[in-house]
């Protein structure tokens, strides 16, 4: 296992009785998109601004890149750049003249040029930055954390306040800066975000880690149950599926051949049955699989719904449907 | 410059890393910027000079002697005698008004926090913005004093050194006031209030509304020990020849010394 980039352990932070974070712990490995995602004043920001130098700790160990933000933060700040929540740029200045000034700061800065470019704003390297879209602004400002050729960037709620294209936008941006080598810690409050871009996450609530893994093995570990939903082409034997050792669960009206069938169950519940159905020469019809998200694992892990997640959510377990609708 | 997206994108030779080739850079930029909002490069550098050339074309009195009754004023023209008001105007416009509003404003849009994650500390956007400032300002003196000369015949002043010194002392006074402002207001808009607050009650001093030796002996004395009060008569005085304005220097070497370590220590990043 190579050398963590990021290294948290039991980092706590409080603003007077405010407990901003409790005791988080957290290992970034090289080259990945690590995600931390928790609803609004979980800790996220708090948290990455002590790893980026701008805050510090009142207990805990921080390395970054094998530095101590605290007694390192200049040398830190040339390998690690920081895209803050609401850090905006005098009005009046232009894309290309802010990654000039920025890239000044650096010693070995990025071509302004070329990035610009890779972000797709060519066409707005003379536009003032208050005439940018807020899409334009992000990028931009993912830009200018980029120009010092940092080896880890730090994006705090990039998406935010974006509509859903240039979200998407953004998100291409977030995919083609990893293709650059540069590992990435994303914080975000947005389940979607998180399970598409994240090599891992760490779900965190109140200030405290509750859980890290891939978004999958959250999902997984929040429901490990699955459900399936579909219409036999013949009655069922009774008791067929109760056989399964992987079934937990079934319910269904037995009356027509019509009615619809729930299996719920773990595992290889999905294999389980449809073997079962196959032997008797079933066929399930109008097939649906539900299995657990992260949206899911969220609310088991914290006992709450994520806030503001509404409608992406909504959109995300739509279109998961649909795909499962498919296969 | 490759384009490739496989591997971060380098200039051709590291550069060794270079505090002034930053601080150049942000002051050149900040000084593009200040000159790229129109209020900003009206009133902090042209609206002076044309004050004083305006009021010198259009004023009657503008050739009587400044003050008939004074055995020194009788000998001045009262357009040299608003000069040194004229001064102390162009004075506080920029260390009063448009400084530290954009300060606030930097601090309030996170451009600030913005520096913070950046290798050059945050302290270099307030040099370059303070030398940004002093630019224009040495520009408008510059410019106010040779359209006055030239235009209106505002006459040389009688001790030049001494209304320099008290020039600097008086940009010294109100600059630390001015970052006081910079340093507690949240918000641009905040500083703008406060800044104009402390501008037109400045400029009422300077007896920019009314001359100065027109006005009651209290308003005088207390005049006497407000940056720009104290500014405008330090300077009269030293353009004069009139006694040495040890008063006014003193209370403007005060508004120094004190509000600027007091900015210093108030200063908030966020």
């Amino acid at each position: 296992m190579p050398t963590p980039v990021i290294e948290v352990e039991h980092l706590r932070k409080t603003y007077g009785r405010n407990v901003a974070v409790d005791d988080v712990s957290l290992h970034v490995q090289p080259g990945e998109i690590f995600g931390i995602l928790g609803r609004n004043g979980a800790g996220k920001t708090t948290t990455v601004e002590i790893v980026g130098g701008l805050r510090h700790a009142d207990a805990g160990d921080v390395r970054v890149l094998g530095l101590d933000p605290r007694r390192d933060a200049r040398r830190l700040h040339e390998r690690v750049g920081l895209q803050l929540q609401e850090s905006e740029l005098p009005p009046r200045i232009t894309v290309r003249e802010a990654l000039d000034l920025y890239a000044s700061f650096y010693e070995d800065p990025a071509d302004p040029a070329s990035l610009i470019a890779d972000l797709g704003l060519t066409e707005k390297a003379d536009t003032r930055f208050q005439n940018l879209s807020g899409g334009q602004k992000q990028r931009l400002s993912v830009a200018l954390a980029l120009v010092g050729n940092p080896e880890v960037a730090i994006l705090d709620e990039l998406t935010t306040g974006l509509d859903p294209h240039a979200r998407r936008e953004t998100w291409g941006v977030v995919d083609a800066i990893r293709q650059r080598g540069v590992t990435i810690v994303l914080v975000t409050h947005l389940m979607e975000e998180a399970e598409r871009l994240c090599d891992r996450i760490a779900l965190i609530d109140a200030g405290r880690v509750v859980a890290t893994g891939t978004p999958a093995e959250l999902a997984a570990r929040a429901t490990a149950e699955q459900v399936l939903r579909f219409r036999p082409s013949a009655p069922l034997p009774a008791g067929l599926l109760d056989r399964a050792a992987s079934v937990t669960h079934v319910s269904a009206a037995h009356a027509t051949a019509d009615a619809t069938i729930e299996v719920r169950g773990t595992d290889n519940v999905v294999q389980d049955v449809l073997v079962a159905l196959h032997q008797h020469g079933i066929r399930p019809l109008d097939l649906h699989l539900e299995q657990g998200s992260l949206e899911d694992a969220f609310v088991a892990l914290t006992g709450r719904a994520s806030q503001d997640a509404g409608p992406s959510v909504t959109t995300a377990t739509a279109a998961r449907r649909a795909k499962n609708r498919e296969n | 410059m490759s384009t490739t997206t496989t591997s971060p994108a380098r200039t051709a030779a590291p550069r060794r890393p270079s505090g002034t080739r930053a601080l150049r850079r942000l002051t050149v930029t900040e000084g593009r910027l200040f000159l790229r909002d129109p209020s900003n490069a009206f009133f902090a550098i042209v609206f002076p000079g044309l004050l004083l050339t305006v009021l010198g074309l259009v004023m009657p009195w503008a050739d009587q002697p400044f003050d008939d009754k004074d055995p020194i004023l009788s000998q001045f023209t009262a357009i040299t005698g608003y000069t040194p008001t004229v001064l102390a105007l162009a004075v506080g416009t920029v260390a009063f008004t448009t400084y530290p509003t954009t300060i606030a404003t930097y601090r309030q849009r996170g451009v600030l926090r913005r520096l913070s994650t950046t290798p050059v500390p945050p302290t270099r956007v307030l040099v370059a913005q303070v030398a940004v400032n002093l630019g224009a300002l040495l520009v408008a003196a510059v410019l106010a004093v040779v359209l006055g000369m030239i235009v209106v015949g505002v006459e040389a002043p009688t001790q030049p050194l001494l209304v320099v010194g008290a020039f600097v002392l008086s940009v010294l006074a109100a600059f630390a006031v001015g970052s006081l402002i910079a340093a507690v207001a949240p918000t641009g808009p905040a500083a703008n209030g406060i800044g104009a607050t402390v501008y037109f009650l400045s400029l009422f001093f300077a007896g920019v509304w009314l001359p100065l030796p027109l006005m009651p002996d209290v308003v005088q004395t207390i005049a006497q020990w407000t940056p720009l009060g104290a500014a405008a008569q330090a300077m009269s005085a030293a353009w004069f020849g009139q006694p040495f304005p040890g008063v006014e220097l003193l209370a403007l070497a005060a508004w120094a010394l004190v509000g600027i370590p007091l900015a210093a220590r108030l200063f908030r990043w966020s």
